[in-house]
């Protein structure tokens, strides 16, 4: 095993760490989303290359090649995304709406103004 | 790349400039799928994910005034910073058992996929694997996959169309 076999690896997980800690710091609503994208992309690309075989090329059959990479990712992985924009749109939805009732999309203001006890704006 | 414009999406500020750069992550691991040798997907996340999203993300922030966004610079919170580490350390570890990059004999490209490559044109006569294995062996993924499209558009369309509707009810009742 030489040491730069796992470094597709390293970087998926040094991506998922980065949306990880986006999704936990930041308060703004819009920002734990785009964290969400970061982490569902670094599970992409280790998917996709999970799927990558050396001197492979691309799943489409051609005269002249016998090796492929491995198609069954690459479909998880179509599915993924698009099923992904669904969710995403489904989410900037919910903080359009939260902007709506509470004018801030800021978890601690939402936090903050939940827990005075004042009758909701909705 | 990549990673430096993820860290720049950790670090910038402005809402407007978070989303752009999101669009340009997505063109950035297009990119890095092409080199994997997975065009299809390529051609998704171009379309969907650096086209859509970004659609979407200006489409949000076009009905969010930008005051809402308090003027907070990136700020150090050690705790879930060491929680990250500890998660990403583990996941390091964990690495040392997965099969090596590219490497045709790990247990994903054992299992399923050599009877897509050699058999899939026979049984199905298109030369693309991927519309293939998409279409025709896994197809119920496929429609499983509309019905969850479908699910969030009548979402969508019921977490916003729901303040329209009321103005509405309220001038009938009137």
């Amino acid at each position: 095993m030489s040491w730069f076999s796992h470094y597709n690896y390293w970087i998926v997980i040094f991506l998922m760490m980065i949306g990880l800690y986006i999704v936990i710091c930041r308060d703004n609503l819009a920002r734990k989303v785009i964290g969400l994208n970061v982490f569902q992309t670094s599970v992409f690309v280790l998917f996709i290359s999970i799927g990558a075989v050396r001197g492979a090329t691309a799943p489409i059959l051609a005269a002249g090649f016998t090796e492929y990479a491995n198609p069954l990712p690459h479909v998880l992985i179509l599915t993924a995304i698009v099923v992904g924009v669904a969710t995403t749109s489904l989410a900037l939805a919910l903080i359009v709406r939260i902007n709506e009732a509470y004018e801030t999309i800021d978890e601690d203001q939402i936090q903050a103004m939940d827990s005075d006890g004042k009758p909701w704006n909705i | 790349m990549l990673a430096a414009t993820a860290v720049a999406l950790l670090c910038v500020r402005g809402l407007f400039v978070a989303s752009m750069l999101t669009g340009i992550y997505s063109l950035l691991s297009t990119a890095l799928f092409v080199l994997l040798d997975a065009v299809d997907v390529a051609f998704t996340e171009a379309a969907v994910g650096a086209g859509i999203t970004t659609v979407l993300f200006l489409a949000m922030l076009s009905k969010i005034p930008s005051r809402s966004e308090r003027s907070q610079a990136f700020n150090f919170q050690p705790l879930p910073f060491l929680v990250v580490l500890l998660t990403g350390g583990i996941l390091v570890y964990a690495t040392q058992d997965m099969p090596e990059f590219g490497d045709p004999k790990a247990p994903a490209n054992l299992h399923v996929a050599p009877k897509y490559i050699i058999e899939s044109e026979k049984e199905t006569g298109l030369p693309n694997m991927v519309t293939a294995v998409l279409a025709s062996y896994r197809g119920y993924d496929t429609l499983g996959e509309v019905t969850v499209i479908f699910t969030a558009g009548v979402g969508v369309l019921l977490l916003l169309g729901r303040k329209r509707r009321r103005v509405l009810g309220e001038s009938v009742e009137e």
